[in-house]
């Protein structure tokens, strides 16, 4: 086994996406997450590849979309300010089908916001921000050691499918420490990249990102990446299921938040309440059959997020009015106690 | 096993570092740890603080609510982390630097003179963070001290010639501890 | 017998959709041209804009990336970085490179970067329809200029090649038109020494096209013709701005 080490969130990301292969990291400074930009600006030339530190966030996911064109496995990081300025790119990206590892330590919002931790980018990263009919793959870690295993996956998912992939972290998962252990990337192998730009070579010319000004010959585009995004929903559904298998109170809550809902399972049970507890890890696809079944069983559900009730509309999806959701959240930067969490879980259940 | 530990003072102080050190320790004995920092606009001179938890358990939040050990490198830390403190908790007061008197029931209140020893004894200043956590281990031996040195040289590494001052002032606030130190626990 | 002129390889056999009188045509053709006298073909990569420069991507038989508005720059650099040993080019407008693209050129320029862009520059933005563009000329009538540009409330024409020549990292930069033969030597000229200015690995290369656009103008093909050397030209001088002998980066 390899050794355990103390790591920072930002650096177990950045390490895990140089021993993901990947060749190049294009971003711009800002805070939680710099830490990403810094370290592989040491850490990429020393394995042969490219950082680059680039003007604006619009120019980084541009370079981005270039290096991917060219069948490279690349990333960018940012947090919410940043994540807004690249849906352009993003957008871009999704149509011309190439994949990449987009990085969002989250903070505060709306606007400048502040630099604490909040996942109100929810909407942003799952419904999309950027224009048109697309989906992002988007992984939600909550812990260091998962942002390692998920940058992995990260970078597979997105070659897999030929989709932008985002890790939605948050300020706390990205400054905090805990021991980690780097495995291999153990993945399937992937078809080759045939369709990556590297020049004609005598042979047929290709080109990424075609002009399509036809309604009809756009909405077959649009159903084709539809049936991708059916696929994944389908293939690629990540959850963890933790404490009771047949609560009396379902919990909904993903990252840093479902991190603090264990404490309020475990604390629960020494109170006698038998809590259950879903931590969606892929937030799309989202575990939607999963919540479902539990929710059904347990009769009631509590949704907790930092952020004041995005997740909670796609677990309402998912029960489909049968089962009533609550919803629980801080917002701002202000982080959840276990404390009033539990106190609003008794509060409930009585 | 559970313990969290908050970590206050001023920004340049070495708080990150001790808590970096600690948790090593922990994770080195086989527990479970987490360090989250305070993290914010200021570089140099602001306030600092970082949580250190240490656990048998897998680590839900990484933030404390009620501290099992406040360690108050500064007055204004002290003000900010004792009152959370749970009770049987410790509080751990850098004494050089707080004059002003705490009071709150069911806690024990330890003080350790960090500058003058890290000055005085060690000869230098800026190991007044590995004094600190010297005397820490010393008042509540929540790891081994051979751990906490082990995981020292580990934070240090690449840095070598660092080692031998930090550990002769892990050292030296452990002794200062042991030998008695200045403690008194206020009765409920 | 010798053959004296033909078609480029590089120019894939089909017409032209570009409407008459506008030079985007003549301008790919003479890219093309050049491509096949390099010889680099096989490893030259293009990036497509926004606007009616896009259509490049139908006629130029190199591999091709479409991106998004303005940022052209930003994907040849993210190609050349990963493929270094290729010939990355951008082909820009000027409402694409001038206005919203602004900061990916000049950064370009700046680092640098061993890419080349073609710039054409007809004073409007064309696929939209004649609207004011940075480049538009003092007193120009546009869609969105009525009674013409003024500076007051439109501010000035954008000189983008004299704006790229305190760049550092601007090894050749050249301001071309192509209103009759001579000055399409010229401009050929240029191109190729862009091209040989990356090749050589010398720096950031661009060409500066002046191009008319009758459509957009309310003109006929030849009237474009004659206002763009009466009224563009003596604003955007032709010739070289900026020739760097030396490598950049050694």
């Amino acid at each position: 086994m390899e050794k355990k080490i103390l790591m920072k969130g930002n650096e177990a990301i950045a390490e895990a996406a140089v021993q993901a292969g990947c060749q190049l990291y294009f971003g711009y400074p800002i805070t939680p997450q710099t830490e990403i930009s810094e370290y592989l600006s040491q850490r990429l030339p020393e394995v042969g590849g490219v950082f680059l530190q680039a003007e604006s966030e619009v120019a980084a996911i541009n370079m981005v979309y270039g290096a991917s064109a060219s069948g490279a496995r690349v990333m960018t990081s940012s947090s919410g300010p940043g994540i807004s300025l690249k849906q352009e790119g993003i957008s871009y990206l999704t149509v011309a089908e190439l994949p990449c590892v987009i990085v969002n330590m989250s903070r505060g919002g709306p606007g400048l916001g502040n630099i604490q931790p909040s996942q109100s980018d929810y909407f942003q990263a799952v419904k999309g921000g950027g224009h048109g009919d697309y989906k992002l793959i988007v992984l939600a870690p909550s812990s260091v050691q998962e942002l390692i295993t998920l940058t992995h996956r990260a970078f597979y998912l997105a070659d897999k499918y030929r989709n932008p992939v985002e890790i939605l972290g948050d300020g706390m998962l990205g400054q905090m420490m805990e021991p980690v252990v780097f495995t291999k990337p153990q993945f399937p192998p992937l078809p080759s990249k045939d369709w990556a730009i590297k020049g004609k070579n005598g042979r047929e010319r290709k080109v990424v990102g075609r002009l399509t000004l036809e309604a009809q010959a756009l909405e077959e585009v649009n159903l084709r990446l539809h049936r991708k995004y059916q696929e994944i929903q389908k293939n690629e559904v990540l959850f963890e299921a933790f404490g009771s298998p047949e609560p009396d109170l379902l919990l909904v809550g993903f990252g840093t938040t479902a991190r603090i809902l264990k404490t309020v399972v475990r604390e629960g049970e020494k109170k006698g309440l038998k809590l259950g507890l879903i931590r969606p890890i892929t937030l799309f696809p989202f575990p939607r059959d999963e919540i479902n079944r539990l929710a059904n069983q347990a009769g009631k559900v509590l949704v907790v997020e930092m952020n004041l009730g995005q997740m909670v509309e796609d677990v309402r999806l998912s029960v489909e009015g049968r089962v009533p959701v609550f919803f629980y959240g801080r917002t701002g930067g202000m982080i959840p106690t276990a404390e009033t969490i539990l106190s609003r879980v008794e509060q409930i259940v009585s | 096993m559970h313990n969290e530990i908050i970590i206050g003072g001023f920004g340049g102080q070495g708080i990150l570092f001790l808590g970096k050190v600690l948790a090593t320790a922990g994770m080195l004995e086989g527990y479970h740890v987490s360090w989250f920092p305070s993290y914010g606009p200021e570089m140099r001179g602001g306030t600092a603080n970082c949580t250190v938890i240490i656990s048998d358990q897998e680590i839900g939040a990484t933030i404390s609510d009620h501290p099992h050990i406040v360690v108050a490198m500064n007055e204004p830390s002290l003000f900010r982390f004792a009152p959370s403190l749970k009770e049987g908790g410790l509080l751990l007061i850098n004494s050089s630097l707080v004059e002003k008197e705490y009071q709150k029931e069911g806690i024990e209140i330890a003080k350790i003179p960090a500058n003058q020893l890290a000055g005085k004894v060690v000869n230098n200043p800026k190991t007044l963070n590995m004094v600190v956590l010297g005397a820490l281990i010393g008042y509540r031996p929540i790891l081994p001290l051979s751990q906490v040195h082990r995981a020292l040289e580990e934070c240090l590494a690449g840095k070598e010639g660092l080692i031998e001052k930090n550990n002769q002032a892990l050292e030296t606030g452990w002794q200062y501890a042991c030998q008695g130190g200045v403690t008194h626990v206020s009765q409920r | 017998m010798a053959v004296v002129f033909e078609r480029p390889k590089t120019l894939i056999k089909k017409p032209f959709t570009y409407c008459p009188g506008c030079h985007h045509g003549l301008a790919q053709r003479i890219i093309a041209e050049v491509i096949d006298e390099l010889g680099i073909e096989n490893k030259t990569i293009g990036v497509g804009p926004v606007g009616c420069s896009v259509y490049i991507y139908q006629f130029l038989d190199t591999d091709f990336v479409m991106g998004a508005h303005g940022r052209a720059p930003a994907i040849a650099t993210g190609i050349k970085r990963t493929q270094p040993d290729k010939i990355v080019f951008s082909y820009q407008g000027d409402g694409d490179i001038a206005a919203i693209g602004t900061a990916e050129i000049l950064h370009a320029a700046n680092r640098g970067e061993l890419i080349s862009s073609f710039f054409i520059n007809n004073a409007v933005f064309g696929m939209t329809g004649g609207q004011m563009a940075p480049t538009t000329i003092l007193k120009q009538k546009t869609t969105t200029s009525p009674k013409g540009r003024e500076p007051k409330s439109h501010g000035f024409p954008l000189q983008l090649c004299e704006v790229l020549s305190a760049c550092q990292g601007s090894a050749y930069l050249s301001r071309v038109a192509l209103t009759n033969p001579k000055l399409i030597n010229q401009a050929k000229r240029s191109i190729k020494k862009a091209l040989l200015t990356q090749i050589e690995g010398r720096g950031f290369s661009l060409v500066e096209i002046l191009s008319p656009c009758p459509t957009n103008w309310g003109m006929s093909p030849q009237e474009a013709v004659d206002w763009l050397e009466k009224e563009m030209i003596p604003y955007y001088p032709l010739g070289e701005i900026a020739v760097k002998e030396g490598i950049l980066h050694a």
